[in-house]
């Protein structure tokens, strides 16, 4: 009994993993064959980037605030708390800009996604687009997975830049270190692979929140209901997909760069 | 037959013996669980309209889904304008199903826009010239009596508008086919007369062959005995013991098909559920 459950829910999964691949890959394969929906693609931009400009700001700063004063307590001890720039801009470039930008967008636009689409799929909309004989990957899947590649990248810019502004208010308002200081240390030690790091990674979160939120909302079952279940599946199934994607990159990464 | 034939002057005599629109034959289609129709077989000449009766839940909405292929059979062979669907590409759909109109149960109008743009939601991805587009939604709105909610968005409308919105949007590109997922349903009567009214109309007046699923025996017979009169703008009744020729009946019951005929031996059949249906 308990090793039929154990094979079924094997088999659900791998299906699952077939399907979301076959579903991701066909949706970025359209960007390179027409028609593309460029104005789709402005507007998605719209919503997942401009709309995700406040939280990323806040989110950012003050995390760039906390590691500052986490950062500068401990290097104290050392005698090295002039070093808390460095500390604070290579943390934030290389990993906590892209992967707190990727958990903070997912939570609000795979949800987002997932809640639009899989409301679409219930009201039958889903069925009318294709009825009137637009594809809904084109139209509705490809821009979302676009917009959401591009527009992360642009945030994480976007907290990476206020997360280092967070550490400098702390470094000088509250632990009364030189500013000049803080920005010296934070430019002059960063490298290009550090930022190659920070920039490759949100490529990689775009697509995942966006692929995983579209592809929960688009085989959504079961009414109201479903759609709640849906939205929590993409945010949940982003957000754990991120992180453990953020280690392999960084994985692969520094294996590049040590070599 | 020959004696109501003369009532639909816009159907060639020899509309049955042209090659079907929708064709199907032994289609069979399941979920997960039992198979929600069993080797179903039928035809939609040109000119006809077909309706398709049947309790809730025997899977006459999947059969309609079937004929567009938004639902694929696991055994049989459905063709839609003189083609194999049954496993043809998803892409290779997409410009026949354009050539169709679908009315879904509850209209599948898309929230966000505006009637304007529901309607003319194919004209748009076609790149049609707005000018064009306005005129062609307005005139398509005008047959559905609402012209005045143009700019509106379709969340504002009340359910009987929806379907005739949704009607406006499947007639808006002078489909060869239309398919009705239960437009009345859940309607009052006076709206349900009005939707019934137009699907008469754009029988009558345009000749559209047609399949509508109903479980409302009342709109099935108005189907049948009444035509629309284009000098008096609405649905007259058709002379006592006339009918409709091109207007004939399907029957499902539990996904197997079990009438397929006109309305005379609908009313006369045998079948023990045919006749507990319409009782």
């Amino acid at each position: 009994m308990a090793f039929s459950a154990i094979d079924r829910t094997a088999k659900q999964i791998v299906l699952t993993v077939q399907e979301y691949s076959l579903f991701s890959g066909r949706a970025l394969l359209n960007l390179f064959r027409p028609p593309i929906y460029w104005t789709d693609f402005l507007i998605q931009s719209d919503v997942i980037g401009f709309g995700s400009v406040p939280i990323v700001i806040l989110s950012g700063f003050f995390t760039g605030g906390v590691l500052a004063l986490q950062s500068s307590a401990t290097l104290s001890a050392f005698g090295a708390a002039a070093v808390t720039g460095q500390f604070v801009s290579i943390t934030m470039i290389r990993e906590l800009g892209a992967v707190l930008t990727g958990i903070m967008v997912s939570g609000r636009n795979a949800s987002s996604i997932a809640s639009e689409l899989g409301s679409m799929v219930v009201t039958e909309q889903i069925d009318a687009m294709r009825a009137l004989g637009v594809d809904p990957l084109r139209k509705l899947v490809t821009p979302r997975i676009f917009a959401s590649i591009v527009m992360l990248l642009l945030l994480t810019i976007v907290a990476d830049a206020f997360g280092i502004a967070g550490g400098a208010a702390v470094t000088v308002f509250l632990n009364h270190q030189n500013g000049t200081q803080y920005f010296h240390q934070a430019y002059e030690h960063l490298r290009y692979p550090d930022i190659v790091q920070g920039l490759v990674k949100p490529l990689f979160f775009g697509y995942i929140l966006g692929s995983i939120g579209c592809f929960y909302g688009m085989r959504t079952t079961g009414g109201t209901e479903g759609v709640g279940r849906s939205t929590i599946q993409a945010v949940v199934i982003s957000s754990v997909l991120i992180i453990f994607v953020d280690f392999l990159i960084t994985h692969a990464l520094l294996s590049i760069f040590a070599g | 037959m020959t004696h109501a034939a003369s009532v639909a002057p816009h159907v060639p005599a020899s509309a049955s013996e042209a090659r079907p629109v929708v064709s199907f034959n032994g289609v069979s289609v399941a979920f997960d669980g039992p198979p929600v129709l069993k080797e179903v077989s039928f035809s939609v000449a040109p000119g006809e309209t077909r309706v398709l009766l049947g309790p809730a839940g025997v899977g006459k909405s999947v059969l309609l889904k079937t004929i567009v292929g938004l639902i694929r059979p696991q055994n049989g062979r459905v063709e839609l304008l003189g083609n194999d669907i049954t496993h043809m590409p998803e892409e290779n759909l997409f410009p026949l199903r354009a050539r169709t109109g679908f009315v879904f149960q509850e209209g599948a109008l898309f929230d966000s826009l505006t009637v304007r743009d529901n309607v003319a939601y194919q004209l748009i991805q076609e790149r049609v010239p707005d000018d064009d587009i306005d005129a062609r939604v307005m005139e398509a709105l005008k047959f559905v009596g609402l012209e005045q909610t143009f700019n509106l968005y379709s969340s504002a409308l009340s359910g009987g508008m929806r379907r005739r919105v949704a009607i406006a949007r499947a007639l808006i590109h002078q489909p060869e086919l239309i398919l009705y997922d239960s437009p009345t349903g859940g309607l009052d009567p006076v709206t349900s007369n009005t939707i019934i009214e137009l699907i008469v109309k754009q029988r009558d007046v345009h000749a559209t062959p047609s399949m509508l699923v109903t479980h409302r025996l009342q709109d099935a017979f108005a189907l049948c005995d009444h035509r629309f009169d284009p000098e008096q703008g609405c649905m007259v009744p058709l002379p006592k013991g006339q009918i409709n020729p091109n207007t004939t009946f399907l029957m499902l019951e539990d996904g197997g098909l079990i009438f397929d005929g006109s309305l005379e031996e609908l009313v006369h059949s045998e079948n023990h559920f045919v006749r507990e249906f319409l009782e």
